[in-house]
C-alpha cells in the first residue's frame, strides 16, 4: 500500500488522506445496518432502544462544543428541556406534527443557544461550568414558575402527537419510536460526519486545542466557537423534542441538573471527540443504568460513579488498548480492518 | 514611501513594570529586521502589541500606513501581519496537512466552510503542499503535530504562519532549542522566505542575526537602546556592554 501512495505528487498524497480521514468504516456501517436492522427484533425493547437513540442525539450534540470546540457545559439540559417544551406546548395547542416540532424547537433552542453563546466565549473552565449551570437553572425555575404555560411541577398534560410523516402513529412497543428517532440520529450524524472533517470542524478543533494559535492563524476564534455552540443547542433541542414526543409528555425533568451531568457522564464513558463516542456512551450507560439498578435499585448511581472513577483512573486510553485486543481475538477480521485504515 | 510597519510611541506597562518603552520602529517593505536584546527586554510583548494579543498602554501602529490599533487578532491576520511563537504554539491533534491548510481556507475565504471536506474546493491542497515543501516537511505531514520531532515543530511553527500570505511576518526567536546541529536548517528556512515580505527577526544567536539582517534594533529594558545596519550595531559599544557583554553570545 505504501509503496503505491509513496510514489504519487504530495497533492494527490494530501488529497488521499484527507479522503480516507473521512471515509466510512466497516464498523461504522455495520453498526447502522444493526441499529435499523434491531427495528425488526426484540419489540419489547424498542422503548428502550428509543430512549437510547434520543440520548445518543444528546451526547452527540454536547460531544461538538465539548469534544470538538474545548467548551465544558454543565447546563446542556437546557436546550434539551427548552425543546422538549417547545413540541410539548405546541402539541398541546393543536400542532402535533412531529417533524415540524422538531424544527421549531431546533430553532427555539438555537435561538437560546445563539444568544447564551456569549457568555461562553471567554473565561477559564470552571468559569463556563458556573455559567452553564446558572443558565440552565435559569431556565429551570422559569418553567418552573410559569405554570400556566408548561404545567409547573405537574408537568405538560394533554399532549396530542400526529404520526410521523402523516402515516407512522406512535405504538406501544415503541417501533415507530425508536425508527423515528435513530433516523433523527441518523441524519444528524450524517451531517455531522461532513462539518467534523470540513475546514469548520478543523477550526473547532484548532481552537479546542490551541485557541491563541488559531487566532494567529487567521481564525475568527469568537464567531466559530458561536456558530458551534448554536448548533449544538440545536440538535440537543432536537433531543429534547424527541423525548417529548415519543413518551408524550414533558415535564421539569427535561430541565433538571442531572439530565447535564448525564449528558456529561455519557461522553466521559463513550469518549469525546470521536462523534461516535457519545452513541457508545449512551448504549453502555443506558443498559449499566438498566442492570444495576435491577440489581441494587437505590444504588445505581453509586456504581456508575464507581465505574467513571475506575474509568478517569485507569485511564480510558489503556482500557481502548485491553478491549482492542479483546475484540481483537474475537473477532480478527474488525480488528485487521481497523488496523489498515 | 509608505512603510511596511510603523510603530510610534508604543508604550505598556504591567502594573509597574514598563515592559515596552516609547518604542518607534519604521520598516520598509522586503526589510530584513533583526530585533536583539537580554533576556526579558521586552521583546516578545513588543510582538504581543503589534499582533493584538495584548493592548498598548498608548502609541499607534500601522500596516502599510493604515492604523491597525482597534482591530483583533485574527483581523490584523487578514490584513497581512503574522506571527510565530518563542514557544510552539502548534495543534498537537491536528497533523501538518491539517495545520497548514486551516490557513490557507482561512485565507481563501472558506475557513467557515462546513458542508464540505477540506481542500475539496479551490486550490488548497496545491498551496499547503508548496508551504510543507518550502520547510521540507512533505514526508511527515500525516502524523499528528504531536509525533514531529522538536526540529519538524520549529518549522511547522514558520510554515503555518508563512500559509497566512503574510506581508510582514514577526519570527519570535524561530530556533528557541533547537540543538546547534539543526539550527542550520531552521535558519535557512528563514534566510529563504520570500523577498516581498518583510520580515522582523527575534534571535539571541548573533552569528546568525548578523548573517541574516539588514537592520537591526537593540531593545534594552523596554525602550530602543538603538538601531542601525550591521555595520552599525557591531560597532557599537553600548551594544557590547548591555547585551555582548552578557554572555548571550
Ligand atoms: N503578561 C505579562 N504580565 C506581566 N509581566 C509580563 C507579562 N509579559 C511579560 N512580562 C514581563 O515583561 C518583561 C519583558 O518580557 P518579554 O517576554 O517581552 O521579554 P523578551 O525580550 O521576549 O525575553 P526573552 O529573550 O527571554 O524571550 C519581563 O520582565 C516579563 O516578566
Ligand atoms: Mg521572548
Amino acid at each position: 500500500m505504501t509503496d503505491i501512495t509513496s510514489s504519487l505528487p504530495p497533492v494527490a498524497r494530501a488529497g488521499r488522506f484527507l479522503a480516507g480521514e473521512a471515509r466510512w468504516s466497516w464498523l461504522e456501517i455495520g453498526f447502522w445496518v444493526v441499529a435499523f436492522g434491531l427495528a425488526f427484533f426484540f419489540r419489547s425493547n424498542h422503548l428502550l432502544f428509543a430512549e437510547i437513540a434520543i440520548l445518543a442525539l444528546f451526547a452527540v450534540s454536547l460531544d461538538i462544543i465539548l469534544g470538538y470546540a474545548g467548551i465544558v457545559s454543565l447546563g446542556h439540559a437546557a436546550f434539551f428541556g427548552l425543546g422538549a417544551y417547545t413540541v410539548g406546548i405546541m402539541a398541546r395547542s393543536g400542532w402535533g406534527d412531529p417533524l415540524t416540532g422538531l424544527a421549531a424547537a431546533g430553532v427555539t433552542a438555537g435561538i437560546l443557544g445563539f444568544f447564551t453563546s456569549f457568555l461562553v466565549l471567554r473565561g477559564s473552565d470552571l468559569t463556563r461550568l458556573m455559567i452553564t449551570l446558572g443558565v440552565a437553572s435559569l431556565l429551570h425555575e422559569t418553567a418552573n414558575k410559569l405554570d400556566w404555560l408548561t404545567g409547573g411541577a405537574d408537568g405538560l398534560q394533554g399532549m396530542m402527537v400526529g404520526p410521523v410523516l402523516g402515516r407512522f402513529s406512535f405504538d406501544l412497543y415503541g417501533t415507530t419510536a425508536y425508527v423515528y428517532a435513530l433516523s433523527v440520529l441518523f441524519v444528524v450524524v450524517l451531517g455531522l460526519r461532513i462539518l467534523v472533517h470540513s475546514p469548520f470542524g478543523h477550526a473547532l478543533r484548532a481552537i479546542r486545542d490551541n485557541p491563541l494559535r488559531a487566532r494567529a492563524i487567521g481564525i475568527p476564534v469568537n464567531r466559530r466557537l458561536i456558530a458551534a455552540y448554536t448548533l449544538a443547542a440545536v440538535i440537543a433541542g432536537i433531543a429534547g423534542a424527541l423525548l417529548a414526543q415519543t413518551s408524550g409528555f414533558a415535564s421539569l425533568d427535561v430541565l433538571e441538573f442531572h439530565r447535564s451531568a448525564d449528558v456529561m457522564l455519557v461522553l466521559v464513558i463513550g469518549g469525546s471527540g470521536r462523534l461516535y463516542g457519545g452513541i457508545l456512551g449512551a448504549i453502555v450507560f443506558r443498559f449499566a443504568q438498566d442492570a444495576i439498578s435491577t440489581i441494587t435499585p437505590q444504588y445505581w448511581q453509586f456504581w456508575i460513579g464507581m465505574g467513571l472513577v475506575i474509568l478517569v483512573l485507569a485511564g480510558r486510553d489503556r482500557l481502548e488498548t485491553v478491549g482492542r485486543k479483546i475484540v481483537g481475538r474475537a473477532l480478527p477480521w474488525i480488528a485487521n480492518k481497523e488496523a489498515a485504515r | 514611501m509608505t512603510l511596511a510597519l510603523e510603530t510610534r510611541g508604543l508604550m505598556k506597562s504591567f502594573g509597574g513594570l514598563i515592559a515596552t518603552n516609547d518604542v518607534s520602529l519604521q520598516l520598509p517593505k522586503g526589510a530584513r529586521h533583526a530585533l536583539i536584546g537580554p533576556n526579558g527586554a521586552g521583546k516578545t510583548t513588543l510582538i504581543n502589541l503589534l499582533t493584538g494579543v495584548l493592548a498598548p498602554t498608548s502609541g499607534e501602529i500601522l500596516l502599510d500606513g493604515r492604523d491597525i490599533g482597534s482591530l483583533g487578532v485574527e483581523q490584523r491576520v487578514g490584513l497581512g501581519l503574522t506571527r510565530t511563537f518563542q514557544i510552539n504554539q502548534l495543534f498537537p491533534d491536528l497533523t501538518a496537512i491539517e495545520t497548514v491548510a486551516l490557513a490557507v481556507s482561512e485565507r481563501q475565504g472558506r475557513g467557515g466552510d462546513w458542508w464540505r471536506r477540506v481542500g475539496t474546493k479551490g486550490p488548497v491542497l496545491e498551496e499547503v503542499i508548496e508551504v510543507l515543501d518550502r520547510f521540507d516537511l512533505t514526508d511527515r505531514m500525516t502524523e499528528q503535530t504531536r509525533y514531529l520531532p522538536y526540529g519538524k515543530q520549529r518549522l511547522l511553527e514558520i510554515a503555518v504562519a508563512l500559509a497566512t500570505k503574510p506581508r510582514v511576518l514577526l519570527l519570535d526567536e524561530p530556533a528557541a532549542g533547537v540543538p546547534e546541529g539543526e539550527r542550520e536548517e531552521i535558519l535557512n528556512a528563514v534566510a529563504d522566505l520570500p523577498k516581498d515580505v518583510t520580515v522582523v527577526l527575534i534571535e539571541h544567536d548573533m552569528d546568525l542575526v548578523f548573517r541574516f539582517a539588514e537592520s537591526i534594533s537593540v531593545l534594552v529594558a523596554g525602550a530602543v537602546l538603538t538601531e542601525g545596519t550591521v555595520a552599525e550595531i557591531k560597532a557599537d559599544p553600548r551594544v557590547k556592554a548591555v547585551y555582548l557583554g552578557e554572555g548571550e553570545v
